[in-house]
């Protein structure tokens, strides 16, 4: 689903923010993204949503090489990833509902659908309750979660999450993985970006590690050796 | 894809929920509105007015008559003679002729300066002859050449065109409409400048939203999409506004127009907006609201990228 191969991104005046980065995430695969802060995990998923295009190699998602695509169609990629934010990325000005319907205004689905779809998100993360609340009523592990519904509402074929259980006590960090667990279940690849070891290793799935750009081969082991170093 | 009836059900309701958004904060939006009906109204309210003269002016028009003032030697009957002469020409309507001693008195009991004439000798008026030509010869190049033809008349002293005035009008009058044309074209960028920047600042506040609806997958187009419909918001109430603004000001005056004609023995009274106009202007208002729209969205969109 998705391919990274020889990926480069050289931001003019500061050097490589990644170089040859080459890995492959399969359908149903759950992978975790770690390193320093710095190490160029930001810029990898950016990579994939397409806010930025490298400077060389291929980015494949979904078999399209994304890389050099016309500025038109990029809403159409972003639709087939869904991204997690740290900092949820909200409108608070919307209800919990509203905010989850977004991605499915966009793609112009009927009223009904709309309806029907929103609320078995909401309820897959727990908050079908709340669908008339206000974002700002929430707590941050249920923002978290409103995001999450947000993100998966589309059933995009990947899941991207940046640091999202950042501000999150253990035992909620752990229920949002296994929410991440289940999507990946039903087919969903996910990559998800943190320097959360514990919680890491407690999900022994696969990891990719950036160090300075560059990927570190060896998993699990050597992410927590990079960790200590 | 996207089926018609949704797209179409999704574009009324975006159109309504401008709508409510912009009836939800009334003041500011009520400034910008305000600010184009006028700027509207201005020149709208002028070219009423311009056309309201041209429709007086308009009965004016076969008022042009040649007066030909004949040489002092000219007896009665030689002025009689090229009076009947003249009448049976195709391009005059009617001669009437004025002999010296008609000219005195009538200007003896018009002016007020009888006794000063009672001082001179001789009569020093001529005779006149006046003419009046027909409507299909009552335009400027014809009245030309019937004036230069009579000139030739040995009899004719003068021969004047008593048009001059209604030239000088049509000058004020062609004047008056490119300076209306000037007015409205600079007001119209007004209009245009103040739905841009509204619009501007709209887009500049919901920053963060058009931030999450790109990196979700929203197009430019449904970015777009609101924005637009405000500025045809804008455009129809400025539009409305500035049609209550010119309708009210002509209310407010026809009256002391209608008196004015009373005294002048008419009963002329002053036309509003007909509905051609009506719509011309609602029309321009929205296609300047979009415009400005447009302009602003274009400008100011693709520089809200997610980072």
């Amino acid at each position: 689903m998705i391919e990274f191969h020889n990926v480069s991104k050289r931001y003019p005046g500061f050097g490589d923010a990644l170089s040859q980065i080459s890995f492959k995430l399969a359908s149903g695969e759950l992978a975790f993204l770690t390193g320093h802060s710095g190490a160029g995990k930001s810029t990898l998923l950016k990579l994939i949503a397409v806010l930025i295009r490298p400077t060389n190699g291929q980015v494949l998602v979904n078999n399209e090489n994304i890389g050099h695509i016309s500025r038109r169609r990029i809403p159409y990629v972003r639709r087939n990833v869904g991204i997690i934010f740290q900092d949820h990325k909200l409108l608070f000005d919307r209800t919990v509902f509203d905010n989850v319907a977004l991605p499915l205004v966009i793609s112009g689905l009927s009223h009904r659908e709309i309806g029907r779809r929103v609320r078995a998100s909401l309820d897959k993360v727990g908050l079908l309750s709340k669908e008339k609340a206000l974002p700002v009523t929430l707590s941050g592990g249920q923002q978290q979660r409103v995001g999450i519904a947000r993100a998966v509402v589309n059933k995009p074929p990947i899941l991207l999450a940046d640091e999202p259980t950042g501000n999150l006590d253990p035992e909620l960090s752990r229920e949002i993985m296994d929410l991440f667990a289940q999507f990946q279940q039903v087919g969903v690849s996910v990559l998800i970006a943190s320097h959360d070891l514990d919680l890491i290793g407690q999900m022994g799935s696969k990891v990719l590690t950036l160090n300075e750009g560059k990927m570190v081969a060896g998993g699990m082991r050597n992410a927590l050796r990079e960790h200590l170093r | 894809m996207i089926s018609p009836v949704v797209y179409l059900a999704r574009h009324m309701q975006v159109m309504l929920a401008t709508l409510g958004q912009m009836v939800r904060s009334p003041m500011s939006n009520l400034m910008t509105i305000a600010v184009m009906g006028i700027a509207l109204a201005l020149p709208a309210g002028l070219h009423i007015i311009l056309k309201n003269v041209q429709q007086v002016t308009a009965q004016w028009d076969g008022a042009a008559q040649i007066s030909l003032f004949l040489k002092q030697t000219v007896t009665d009957k030689q002025a009689n003679q090229l009076a009947s002469i003249l009448q049976q020409r195709q391009d005059i309507k009617s001669v009437t002729s004025i002999t010296r001693i008609e000219a005195l008195e009538e200007f003896r009991q018009n002016s007020g300066f009888g006794e000063a004439l009672e001082a001179l000798e001789d009569n020093p008026f001529p005779a006149v002859i006046v003419i009046y030509p027909t409507e299909q010869s009552d335009n400027l190049p014809t009245l030309q050449g019937m004036l230069a033809s009579f000139k030739k008349h040995p009899e004719v002293e003068l021969a004047q065109l008593d048009m001059q005035w209604l030239k000088r009008l049509y000058a004020i009058m062609d004047f008056g409409r490119r300076g209306i044309w000037v007015l409205a074209a600079m007001l119209s960028l007004s209009v245009l400048l103040v739905v841009g920047n509204t619009i501007r600042l709209a887009i500049q506040n919901r920053r963060d939203e058009i931030e999450i609806i790109k990196l979700i997958g929203g197009t430019d187009a449904f970015i777009r999409r609101p924005f637009l419909y405000t500025g045809f918001w804008y455009g129809l109430s400025g539009g409305i506004l500035s049609w209550l603004l010119v309708t009210l000001s002509i209310w407010l005056i026809s009256e002391p127009v209608s008196q004015l004609a009373t005294l002048y023995n008419s009963d002329y009274s002053l036309s509003s907006l007909d509905i051609s106009s009506s719509f011309i202007l609602l029309g321009l208002s929205i296609s300047l609201g979009l415009a400005g729209s447009w302009l602003a969205v274009s400008r100011h969109l693709h520089a809200v990228e997610p980072e």
